[in-house]
C-alpha cells in the first residue's frame, strides 16, 4: 500500500521526533538552486515550478508526519517531457530530486531534500489507453488506484488495493510495490505491471517492456517495481487487469482471542483454500473501529476475524459453508454473513477504519509493518504483549492474517515526555521480534526514511553491497530519492572493463546486459 | 574467445562454490553455471573456462506447510520437490517441461508452463534468492515470507538471468494447494478466428480457471480449460457452456493428466525448433495461421498472450524471422547449424541500461 492504510490525522505525529536524517548517497556541496530554478522555469513553464516558503511546506512530509523537510524546489510537470527535462536539469545542476505520488507512503519514501527538488506526479494523472480485449490499461503515474478499477470495470479489475486506494497515486504504488487485503491471493503491483516508461536519474528516458510479458533480457521491470523512487521515475505505466470474480463471499466471526481467530486462519489455509482475504483485529483495534463505524461488534471480543472467499460461484459456496463451520467448532462467539454488498462493506469500512480511529484510543499512535512467517503468530504476539506491558504503552494489531503482515499500531501520548521516545523503541522492538523469527521489516508501507535502521537486522552488510550494485547501475551519483532504503550513505566506485556480448545474447535467447 | 577445454566441478556447498567462482574470477576464466543441464541449448558456442554445476547443493531445507513456503537449494531437481510439497498436498506451481530440471535452472531460465495462467510465473513465485556473485560475494534478497518490500527485488532480477549476473544458490519460494482433483472443458475449431472467440471467451470469464491454454496443429486447434477444487465439475460445465456459445465443438474430460502433458512436451522439441513469442491475445489468429503456413505446431496461454511454437522439420530460420519481424521472440530449442538472427530489436537505452547492471554485478565478466 503506497501508504496502505489511510493515516489517522489525530493519529500521525510524533511529538518533535527524531530529526530525520536526510543524508545523501554522494557527500555534495550545497548548491545554489536558483540558476537552476530559472532554468526550470524557462523549460516548462513558471507557473509549473513553485519556490515560495509556504507553498514547499505543503509538501515537507508525506503520510508519516513525523519527518519534515521543506525542498528546495517543487516541480509539476504535466508531462513526460517536462519530468525530462527537470531531471536532465538536475542532473547537469548535480542537484538530487524525489519524485512524490499522492503522498500518501507511510514509511517518509516522498519525503523531501532540503537542497533539492521535489518532483511532484500528482498534475500527470491521464489513462492514456484502456485495451479490454488484451486486458491492459496504461496510466500516467498521478491516476488514483480505484481510478484504474473504475477504468475496467464491471468486468474487469485491478487487484492491489491498498487502503489508501482512493487518494494513492499508480505511480506510488509502483514505487513501493504496494499490496493491500487482497494480496493473499492477488498478488502485489509488482505482479501486475507489464511495462514502464522511465525517466533514469540522468533524464534518459527509456520503456521497459510493454502490453506483452517477459520483455527480453533482465527482468528490470521487476527490479523496479518497489524501488522506494531510486532508481529513477516512471511517467507511464502498463497494468495487466483481469476478470471480477464471479462471486465474493465474506463474513466476520468473533473470537475470545486472537490465538483462537489465530488457529482457525490455520485451518482455513490447511484445508486447501486461498481466501481473497483473511484479516483480524485485536480488542482495542476492535473498539477504536466500532466506536468509528458502529457496525455493532461486540466490544468485549478477543479478535475480529474477517474472512473473504471470491471465485466461481459454485466453489465459493461450497467453501463458504467450509469456513463457517471451521469457525463454528473453533468456538467463535459469534459470525455475521454479509448479505448483501452494503453489508459486506460495512465489514471493510470497519476494518479499514481502524487505523484512522485508533486516535479514538490515543492521542498519538506509531504503525509497523512487519511480517512474520504466519505459523507463528501466537509467539509473536505473546511477546509484542509482553513489551507492552514492560513499556507500559497500549499496542493494537491489525493483521493481515493470510499473508504474515502485521500492523502493531504502538498507542502514546505526544505531550507526555519521554513517551514519543518510549514509542519508538517499543516499535522498534517490535520490528526485531518479527525478523528473528524469519519475517521482514517491511510487507507494504516500504523502508524510507522511517525504516532505513532497520534493514542491517534483517540484511547482512554483503546483502546491502548487493543492493547497491543494482542502485549503482541505474544512479551512479546518488541522486534519486537520497538517504531512502540504504541504512547508511554508499557511494558508487567506478565500474571499469570491456563489455562482450553473452553468448545467449548472440543467439538471441537472451538480450541483457 | 578462442575454445578451451572446460574444466567442470560440482561444489557440495555454496561456500565452496563461491570460492570456486572467486578463484576463476580472479585467474580471469569465464565460468558458466549450469543445474541439469536441460536447457543449455538455449546457449550455445559458450566454451566457458569452467563450468560450475549445482546439482551438488540438491537440499530441501525447509518446507513450512501452515506457511505454504519451502527453501530449496539450487540443484534440488523440482521434481523431488514436487514429491516432498504434495506429501502435504501442496505444490509448487511451477510446471515447465522436463522431468530433471532443477529449481535453480527453472528460476534462472524463468521457465513455465500451463500453471502459469493462474499463479503466474517464477518471477511471481520466487519469494527469496540467495546467490554467489563472481566475486564471491554471498549475498541474498527477499526472505521467507510471501509479503516483503524490504530492500530491491533482486529474486526477478536473477529470475531469467541465466546465471550471467552470478548463481543463484538458494530459492525460497511461496506454494499452493494441490487442487483435490480437476476437470478439463474443451472446445475444438478449424477456425484461427473461431477458436480465438473461445479463448477469449474463457479469458474474460469470471471463472476461476486452473489452467487456460490453446493449441494448434495440423489445421485444427483446442481450448483448454482446467477446473479443480470441490466443484471441479460444475465449472468445467459453466466453461463448457462458454465454448459452446462462442460456436466451438466442445467435450469435458475428467481424466485429463494427459492433456496437459502434452502441452507442456510441446514447449520443447528434441531435434528441432521451439520459438517462444510475447503476444498479446488479440495476435492469436495470426499466429495460428503463421504456425499453420510454415507447418508448425502451437501451445499457449492466451490469456497471457504467450505462445510456443514448435518446428520438428522445415526451414526454421524462415519462421523465425517472421515471428521476429512482429513479435518479442526467443528461440529456445533449435537444430544444430541453425544460423540465428541476432539482433532481436532491444532499444539502445534499455541494453545500455541491462549492461550497466552486468557490470556491476559482474564487472569483469566472468560469467557467460
Amino acid at each position: 500500500m503506497d501508504g496502505g492504510e489511510v493515516a489517522a490525522g489525530a493519529g500521525a505525529a510524533w511529538g518533535d521526533g527524531p530529526p530525520p536524517d536526510t543524508t545523501a548517497e554522494a557527500e555534495r556541496e550545497p548548491v545554489d538552486l536558483g540558476p537552476l530554478v530559472d532554468e526550470l522555469r524557462a523549460a516548462i513553464g513558471a507557473d509549473r515550478v513553485i519556490t515560495h516558503a509556504h507553498q514547499l511546506r505543503t509538501y515537507e512530509s508525506d503520510g508519516l508526519l513525523q519527518y519534515a523537510v521543506t525542498p528546495g524546489a517543487v516541480v509539476l510537470p504535466g508531462s513526460t517531457e517536462d519530468v525530462v527535462a527537470t531531471v536532465a536539469a538536475c542532473h547537469r545542476a548535480g542537484v538530487p530530486f524525489v519524485a512524490r505520488g499522492a503522498g500518501s507512503g507511510l514509511s517518509g519514501g516522498a519525503l523531501p531534500v532540503a537542497d533539492g527538488v521535489l518532483i511532484s506526479l500528482s498534475q500527470m494523472r491521464s489513462i492514456i489507453e484502456v485495451d479490454l480485449d488484451n486486458q491492459r490499461v496504461i496510466a500516467e503515474p498521478g491516476v488514483t488506484n480505484i481510478e484504474i478499477s473504475k477504468a475496467v470495470g464491471p468486468e474487469h479489475f485491478y487487484p492491489p488495493d491498498p487502503s489508501s486506494q482512493i487518494v494513492c497515486s499508480i505511480g506510488g504504488n509502483v514505487a513501493e510495490n504496494s499490496g493491500g487485503a487482497h494480496c493473499f491471493k492477488y498478488g502485489f503491483t509488482t505482479n501486475y505491471v507489464t511495462g514502464l516508461e522511465l525517466v533514469l536519474p540522468d533524464g534518459e528516458l527509456v520503456q521497459i517492456g510493454g502490453k506483452e510479458l517477459d520483455p527480453p533480457g533482465l527482468d528490470l521491470l521487476g527490479a523496479f517495481v518497489g524501488s522506494e523512487g531510486t532508481l529513477g521515475i516512471a511517467t507511464k505505466i502498463w497494468l495487466r487487469i483481469v476478470p471480477k470474480p464471479e462471486s465474493v463471499r465474506t463474513l466476520v466471526a468473533f473470537f475470545g482471542s486472537t490465538i483462537e481467530a489465530g488457529e482457525v486462519v490455520s485451518e482455513i489455509v490447511s484445508a486447501g483454500m486461498v481466501p481473497g482475504a483473511i484479516e483480524m483485529m485485536d480488542n482495542l483495534s476492535i473498539r477504536a473501529a466500532e466506536g468509528a463505524t458502529g457496525a455493532g461488534y461486540p466490544e468485549d471480543a478477543g479478535a475480529a476475524l474477517v474472512v473473504e472467499l471470491d471465485g466461481s460461484e459454485a466453489e465459493c459456496e461450497a467453501r463458504f459453508e467450509e469456513v463457517v463451520s471451521i469457525c463454528e467448532n473453533a468456538g467463535a462467539t459469534s459470525i455475521r454473513v454479509a448479505q448483501d454488498e452494503t453489508e459486506r462493506e460495512l465489514i471493510w469500512r470497519t476494518r479499514k477504519a481502524a487505523f484512522a480511529a485508533m486516535g479514538r484510543i490515543a492521542p498519538n499512535y506509531y504503525v509497523q509493518d512487519s511480517v512474520i512467517p504466519r505459523t507463528r503468530l501466537g509467539p509473536v504476539l505473546a511477546r509484542i504483549d509482553e513489551l507492552a506491558r514492560e513499556y507500559d504503552l497500549q499496542v493494537a494489531n491489525v493483521f493481515h492474517a493470510g499473508d504474515g503482515n502485521l500492523h502493531p499500531l504502538v498507542c502514546y501520548d505526544g505531550s507526555v515526555e519521554g513517551q514519543p521516545e518510549r514509542a519508538e523503541e517499543l516499535a522498534g522492538l517490535i520490528v526485531k521480534t518479527c525478523v528473528d523469527v524469519g519475517g521482514s521489516i517491511t510487507g507494504e508501507h516500504g523502508v524510507g526514511v522511517d525504516k532505513k535502521r532497520y534493514m542491517p537486522d534483517q540484511f547482512t552488510d554483503a546483502d546491502l553491497g548487493t543492493f547497491q550494485r543494482l542502485r549503482c547501475a541505474f544512479d551512479p551519483d546518488g541522486r534519486a530519492n537520497p538517504g531512502k532504503v540504504m541504512p547508511t550513505p554508499r557511494l558508487c566506485g567506478e565500474v571499469p572493463g570491456p563489455y562482450r556480448r553473452h553468448p545467449l545474447e548472440q543467439a538471441g535467447v537472451a538480450e541483457r546486459f | 574467445m578462442e575454445a578451451q577445454a572446460t574444466r567442470a566441478s560440482a561444489p557440495s556447498s555454496v561456500e565452496e562454490l563461491a570460492e570456486e567462482l572467486r578463484a576463476a574470477d580472479d585467474a580471469g576464466q569465464t565460468v558458466r553455471i549450469r543445474g541439469a543441464a536441460t536447457k543449455l541449448a538455449w546457449a550455445p558456442d559458450a566454451d566457458p573456462a569452467v563450468e560450475i554445476s549445482t546439482t551438488g547443493l540438491d537440499g530441501v531445507l525447509e518446507h513450512n506447510p501452515g506457511d505454504l513456503t519451502a527453501v530449496l537449494s539450487a540443484g534440488v531437481p523440482l521434481a523431488r520437490a514436487q514429491e516432498v510439497f504434495a506429501e502435504e498436498d501442496q505444490m509448487l506451481a511451477l510446471d515447465p517441461p522436463g522431468a530433471e530440471a532443477t529449481i535453480g535452472g527453472v528460476v534462472a531460465a524463468a521457465d513455465s508452463g500451463p500453471l502459469r495462467a493462474r499463479y503466474g510465473g517464477v518471477r511471481d513465485l520466487v519469494i527469496g534468492v540467495r546467490v554467489a556473485l563472481a566475486d564471491g560475494t554471498m549475498a541474498k534478497s527477499g526472505g521467507q515470507v510471501i509479503k516483503n518490500v524490504a530492500g530491491y527485488d533482486l529474486a526477478k532480477l536473477f529470475a531469467g538471468s541465466f546465471g550471467t549476473l552470478g548463481a543463484i544458490t538458494e530459492v525460497s519460494v511461496r506454494l499452493h494447494p494441490l487442487a483435490p482433483r480437476t476437470t478439463t472443458a474443451l472446445g475444438h475449431a478449424d477456425d484461427p478466428a473461431l477458436l480465438a472467440r473461445g479463448a477469449r471467451a474463457l479469458s474474460h470469464a469470471r471463472l476461476e480457471q486452473l489452467g487456460l491454454d490453446v493449441r494448434w496443429a495440423a489445421g485444427r486447434g483446442s481450448v483448454l480449460s482446467r477446473s479443480g477444487g470441490a466443484t471441479a465439475q460444475a465449472q468445467a460445465e459453466a466453461a463448457q457452456r462458454l465454448l459452446d456459445e462462442a460456436g466451438l465443438d466442445t467435450e469435458v474430460r475428467d481424466d485429463d493428466a494427459g492433456l496437459w502433458e502434452a502441452q507442456r512436451e510441446r514447449q520443447r522439441s528434441p531435434g528441432g525448433l521451439v520459438a517462444r513469442v510475447s503476444a498479446l491475445q488479440t495476435d492469436m489468429p495470426e499466429l495460428l495461421r503463421t504456425a499453420e503456413r510454415h507447418g508448425a505446431t502451437l501451445v499457449g496461454r492466451h490469456a497471457l498472450g504467450l505462445f510456443w511454437l514448435r518446428l520438428d522439420d522445415g526451414s526454421p530460420g524462415e519462421l523465425v524471422s517472421e515471428l521476429r519481424g512482429r513479435h518479442v521472440t526467443a528461440v529456445l530449442d533449435h537444430p544444430e547449424g541453425l544460423e540465428i538472427e541476432r539482433d532481436a530489436g532491444l532499444e539502445p537505452g534499455v541494453e545500455l541500461l541491462m549492461r550497466r547492471v552486468k557490470q556491476r554485478f559482474d564487472p569483469k565478466d566472468t560469467l557467460v
